[in-house]
């Protein structure tokens, strides 16, 4: 510790004003302040510090993800192992696909072969996401003048977690560069943003590019053959309307939600597991860095949505109308956008009661997307873009609101 | 019943005249500095729409058309007067205008001010034009060029509002030199029509 204190203090002076490299500051200063706390304190008369500071609120959303992070390693190696070792599915012909057999030998789905299959699929989405998110992020600094700050780490996690495995991975940099430079940067970065920027670059993906993102392919790291399926379950509920009734008879409607429920279904990576999302709430409710208000705003429009919905279906609607409304809760990306993007604070709903408002709209939202439009078979995204650009004006109503009664209740 | 409703839902959100069109652009970058105002201009627009579009549907039918003017005589049932469309059209939505704009002078002399250019300015909205085109495009009976104009302002004025939320929220925001104003602004209608694009593809 000494010694990399000695050798960080040794070049800072190359780095502070008047040094020879005083432009790259930001580098050193991100450098400096991710191995020790920082020595500076606030000079001036008012003086608020509370332990929760940006730093610390940043990494215990990665500790959240944590769990989201390993059930994306194991099922993206768990259902491309699968299908390939039962004969349902040919290895892709890409470079991931063969280094795994290299190393592992085999398909067979065993937890080490599905960690390390998984892994070649995640380790190269999430490193160019890094790569160019913290390029984007660093350039900007520099010019900007303000400090490389933490807010890009959870980014860095969210948006590979939120893409399918075989996304190519210059469609990765080019829709992380297009979420930090647009949704983030532009605004002046993290804190300042309006709209999230993981799900700003993957909505830019998702209409830009919508044959690698979206349909039956891109979510099973291997190619299907027939007699097997790699759409989502959202994509096929949507495709048959009777599926519901025949799982049901065949007495694996419940098998089917608690697949879901755990996460062995295709779909984009760190979204598959709603228990995962799960886990990762209770840490964001219990670090009060999660609103628990969003999060019961979004399931009760979601129930509510999806109920009315499902009572309303008749012969005539849509297969997707007759899913069941509480397969929205473990379907798509339905967990991991109500736990880790509803709740971005920067994003969301600052009054309390906005977030109520806030969180039920995006619930209400993810149904009508997912069943009037039959366009999309998800809507998680931008059900919650969607939201984000009426969050201000929930608060306006609020705040207005507060203003006069109090305004009243003075006079 | 239910179709005058779909069309309700439709121009409101699916085919939301300022993000999936981009129509009304001028009033809408530049009046969406505040809530209120922006509230006010949404209203007035809504107004416009709702008299104007009706009383367009009515011209178009009974004057312009080809054939419009058999009513009066057989042997007018050949005049065709569509070329002056743009004209005639056009003539009822600055009346209109007019009409409000002395309206508000009148009863919301701060919303008046504050409206400045802009509320006579909405004459020449393209929004507005916009709708009374569409209707006649689309061959819309009067009923529905009722519903139409008030779902598109409507639609406009939910548009319009919410960037003025997202600006007011957004003055705490380090944006760089360059892009201050209308620069940020032109990004963030082009974010917010992503977002709307949640909508499209919905067939009613």
């Amino acid at each position: 510790m000494k010694f990399l204190r000695d050798q960080l203090d040794r070049v800072a002076p190359l780095f502070e004003k008047g040094g020879k490299l005083e432009k790259l500051y930001p580098i050193y200063e991100a450098q400096d302040t991710i191995l020790f706390t920082p020595g500076e304190v606030t000079k001036g008369k008012t003086h608020v510090r509370d332990a929760l500071d940006l730093k610390r609120m940043m990494i215990m959303v990665v500790v959240a993800l944590v769990p989201a992070i390993l059930m994306a390693l194991y099922n993206t190696g768990l259902q491309a192992n699968t299908l390939i070792h039962g004969g349902n599915a040919q290895p892709l012909d890409a470079w991931q696909t063969s280094l795994f057999h290299a190393i592992a030998g085999s398909y067979e789905p065993t937890l080490i072969n599905n960690v390390l299959h998984g892994a070649m699929w995640f380790i190269p989405l999430f490193a160019i996401t890094g790569i160019v998110g913290g390029l984007v992020e660093v350039v900007s600094a520099i010019k900007r003048g303000h400090e490389v700050n933490e807010g890009f780490l959870v980014t860095m996690f969210l948006f590979p977690l939120s893409l399918p495995p075989t996304l190519p991975l210059w469609q990765a940099g080019l829709g992380i560069a297009f979420g930090v430079i647009f949704a983030k940067e532009v605004f002046g970065g993290t804190g300042m943003n309006v709209l999230n920027v993981a799900l700003t670059g993957r909505a830019f993906l998702f209409f830009a590019y919508p044959g690698q993102i979206s349909g039956d392919q891109p979510w099973i790291a291997a190619t299907v053959t027939d007699g097997a399926s790699g759409a989502t379950w959202l994509a096929q509920f949507a495709a048959d309307g009777t599926l519901a009734k025949s799982l049901e008879s065949a007495g694996t409607l419940g098998q089917t939600w608690l697949n879901g429920f755990w996460g062995f279904v295709p779909g984009s990576m760190g979204e598959t597991s709603a228990f995962a999302c799960l886990l990762g709430a209770a840490i964001l409710i219990a670090s009060q860095i999660g609103s628990w208000r969003t999060m019961i705003g979004v399931a009760v429009g979601t129930a509510a949505t999806g109920f009315l919905l499902n009572a309303v279906a008749g012969e005539a609607s849509a297969a997707i109308y007759h899913m069941p409304w509480y397969f929205h809760f473990v379907l798509g990306g339905w967990a991991f956008g109500t736990v880790f993007m509803a709740t971005d604070p920067v994003t969301s709903a600052f009054t309390e009661k906005g977030k109520l408002v806030y969180g039920f709209m995006i619930g209400v939202m993810v149904v009508l997307v997912r069943v009037v439009n039959p366009a999309y078979p998800e809507g998680m995204m931008l059900a919650i873009l969607f939201m984000n650009m009426f969050a201000p004006l929930i608060d306006h109503v609020f705040v207005q609101a507060n203003i006069k009664r109090r305004v009243a209740r003075g006079s | 019943m239910q179709e005058l409703l779909s069309l309700a839902t439709k121009s409101i959100f699916v085919e939301n005249m300022a993000l999936a069109y981009f129509l009304g652009m001028c009033s809408f970058l530049a009046v969406s500095k505040k809530v209120e105002t922006a509230f006010g201009l949404g209203m007035a627009v809504t107004f416009v729409l709702a008299v104007t579009v009706p009383l367009n549907n009515l011209l178009y039918n009974y004057v312009l058309r080809e054939g419009a003017l058999s009513w009066i005589s057989d042997d007018m049932a050949s005049t065709d007067l569509s070329f002056l469309s743009f004209l005639a059209l056009i003539g009822t939505i600055a009346a209109s205008v007019q009409v409000v704009e002395m309206a508000l002078d009148k009863y919301a002399p701060a919303l008046y001010s504050a409206l400045g250019v802009f509320l006579p300015l909405i004459a020449v909205n393209c929004a507005i034009l916009g709708a009374s085109l569409f209707m006649v495009e689309r061959d819309y009976g009067l009923a529905e060029s009722a519903v139409f104009g008030v779902g598109s302002g409507i639609g406009w004025m939910l548009a319009i509002v919410a960037l003025a939320a997202l600006r007011e929220k957004m003055r705490y925001s380090n944006v760089p030199p360059a892009l201050r104003g209308l620069g940020i602004t032109f990004i963030l209608t082009g974010l917010m029509a992503i977002g709307f694009m949640a909508f499209a593809g919905i067939q009613l």
